[in-house]
């Protein structure tokens, strides 16, 4: 199967900092791939890298099998991929609706909206509440209320919204159960599976490893700024796959070209 | 590090005979104080206001119709009406977290190309005025350009760009002025802002008009546009506006370009106030601008605050120096004031934010 997200040897250093070091990467159409890997890996800015937000310095990244130079997060959006950055770029200050249409509102039609340029704010609103119970973990009492009012987890759940809302090809979530409580978390996965049914591909990037095992394809281990290895989630156990991405172990393929 | 937590599994499992239904709680009563930080955190421009109706009460209280004459309404009107415009400039820039000490700048340089063009070249007065605000607007672009794709600190680029768009101002007209009869006999439309609309005694000009719509129209802008929208975001924090797919290089340049058009309208406005074109006229328009956003409750470290606010603000200062003046105080009170006000300003401003954490 031709991967929708494909990428080869990407290098990308911040001073002498190497984020990225030759890492590869393959995401398969209406998968769920998992990205593992230590604090500091590099898997942030990977992810970067496939959305335009950060530019590489070489390496190469085809969207079905079409090679593609995203410059900013614009560019790949209007392809159809939706992300959750960890810092989930977010406006404080302005309201939840607001940020979910941020750079994609939604204006009257007509005069109002051709010559006036008003936003339609009862629509957009609308929309947000429904996206926001749909995901039901959110006690927002007020969906004009400023985000910087809201807790980190609500937070989470907006960025986590407004991607699975909007994306139609990709969504790549950077950790976006981390501040969410078990219910709420358990609602993240579950949208993600509806979202997967709608035949969307997922990447999650996670430490939650329960979460990983129950609802990834497959596990992409990512280790000193580059893919040590791809598992199939049902051939190993939590223990093997911390062991790979911690490097206490290496991944029986591996072992045989690098004897220890 | 052991991830096969059982327990993990029987905690979710509990999660079906949760209640499903979303926790709903009623505002939490912290009292009154924090509601009112609560109602100032949603209405920024509420703080002036307030401190504004004040101000006019006290100088009322104290001068009586001596200071609801028309006259010093108009006066006050007349004094405002240049600072207001370039405050609404100034409001752009600082809600985009950055600052601007190049508006009166710009507005002189326009004003004095809008004058010049006409005298010395013998171009149709529309023409030049025309061509008046292009500089304006170009001088914005300028200042956008250094910020939004150079990457330059707003206070360093405007400081360069005051004092270069000053030099040029005094290079070009040769530190000339042009006579307000001659600007009445051959190009009066330089003096269109000047014009009188008297309603009930009090002389309103088109200046103090102008003033009050741009107001109205940036206000509606910022509200209701996906443009406005996106300064705010821009101000709020930048990275994050990028991040969900805001052109932030665009949002900015176009923020200085249209600063930049209303200088340079603050700068035909500029005309008609005191009559001739002089290069020598606005040297505190950066000051006086600041001061009226900043008493207008609007957050220098971006994405808070309105344009009502710093109308507000503008007006605070007019009444201040007015009612001062008419009590026949030193003018240095004034300044001592709006020195307090400046303070009380910000200080206010860091309280609301705290509302957020
Ligand atoms: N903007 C930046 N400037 C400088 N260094 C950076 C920047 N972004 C990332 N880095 C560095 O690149 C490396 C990889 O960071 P990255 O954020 O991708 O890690 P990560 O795998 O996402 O870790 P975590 O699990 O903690 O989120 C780190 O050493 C980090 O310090
Ligand atoms: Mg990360």
């Amino acid at each position: 199967m031709e991967p929708i997200l494909q990428a080869r040897n990407l290098i990308k250093h911040f001073g002498r900092v190497t984020a990225l070091d030759g890492a590869d990467f393959d995401l398969l159409p209406g998968e769920i791939l998992a990205v593992i890997g230590d604090n500091g890996a590099g898997k942030s800015v990977m992810i970067k890298t496939l959305t335009g937000a950060v530019q590489l310095e070489s390496g190469e990244i085809k969207m079905n099998g079409k090679p593609i130079a995203f410059n900013s997060p614009i560019d790949s959006r209007s392809e159809g991929i939706e992300t959750v950055y960890q810092t989930l770029a977010l406006s404080p200050a302005l309201s939840i609706a607001d940020n979910m249409f941020m750079g994609r509102e939604l204006r009257y039609p007509g005069i109002r909206g051709r010559i006036f340029r008003q936003l339609d704010k009862p629509t957009m609103e609308k929309f947000a509440r429904e996206k926001l119970s749909e995901l039901g973990l959110l006690t927002i009492q007020n969906i004009r209320q400023a985000v910087e009012t809201l807790s980190g987890g609500q937070r989470q759940g907006i960025a986590v919204a407004r991607a699975a809302a909007f994306g139609s090809k990709v969504i790549i979530l950077d950790e976006p159960t981390a501040a969410l409580g078990v219910k709420e978390g358990r609602r993240v996965l579950d949208l993600l599976q509806d979202v997967k049914a709608r035949g969307i591909s997922i990447v999650l990037i996670s430490h939650n490893m329960p979460h990983v095992f129950e609802i990834s394809d497959r596990i992409h281990i990512h280790r000193l700024g580059k893919r040590l290895t791809v598992i199939n989630p049902k051939d190993y156990t939590m223990s093997d796959a911390v062991a790979f991405m911690t490097g206490a172990a290496l991944p029986p393929e591996l072992e045989s070209n690098h004897p220890p | 590090m052991s991830n096969e937590t059982p327990q993990e599994v029987n905690l979710e499992a509990s999660l079906s005979a949760a209640p499903s239904e979303v926790a709903e709680f009623a505002e939490q009563d912290g009292g009154v104080i924090r509601k009112f930080q609560h109602i100032l955190h949603q209405n920024p421009a509420l703080v002036p206001l307030i401190v504004l109706i004040f101000s006019i009460s006290l100088f009322g209280a104290l001068l009586g119709s001596k200071f609801f004459s028309p006259f010093a309404l108009t006066l006050i009107l007349q004094q405002v009406q240049i600072v207001a415009i370039l405050g609404a400039a100034q409001s752009l820039v600082i809600l985009t977290a950055g600052i601007d000490l190049s508006v009166g700048a710009i507005m002189v340089l326009s004003s004095v190309v809008m004058g010049q063009f006409t005298f010395r070249y013998g171009i149709p007065v529309e023409l030049a005025i025309v061509s008046g605000l292009i500089c304006g607007t170009g001088c914005g672009f300028v200042n956008g350009w250094l910020v939004a794709v150079m990457r330059l600190p707003p206070f360093i680029v405007t400081l360069g760009m005051w004092q270069i768009i000053l030099a040029t101002t005094f290079i070009y007209s040769a530190n000339e002025s042009i006579r307000a009869q001659d600007i009445e006999e051959q190009a009066v439309l330089l003096h269109f802002f000047g014009t009188k609309l008297p309603l009930g005694g009090v002389n309103f000009t088109f200046g103090a008009l102008f003033a009050v719509l741009l107001a109205f129209g940036l206000a509606y802008a910022l509200r209701t546009t996906a443009w406005g929208r996106h300064v705010f975001a821009v101000g709020d924090d930048p990275e994050a506006a990028e991040l969900s797919g805001v052109n932030v290089k665009k949002t900015l340049i176009s923020v200085y370009m249209l600063a930049g058009l209303i200088c340079a309208f603050a700068g035909w406005a500029v005309i008609g106030r005191i009559g001739a074109v002089s290069p020598n006229v606005g040297q505190l328009g950066n000051i006086e601008s600041i001061t009226a956003v900043v008493i207008g409750g609007i957050s220098l470290f971006g994405g808070r605050g309105s344009i009502a606010g710093m109308l507000f603000g503008a007006l605070i200062v007019g009444v201040f120096s007015l009612g001062l003046r008419l009590l026949g105080a030193d003018a240095q009170w004034t300044y001592l004031l709006i020195g307090l006000l400046i303070i009380f300003a910000v200080a206010v401003d860091q309280w609301i934010r705290k509302v957020s954490v």
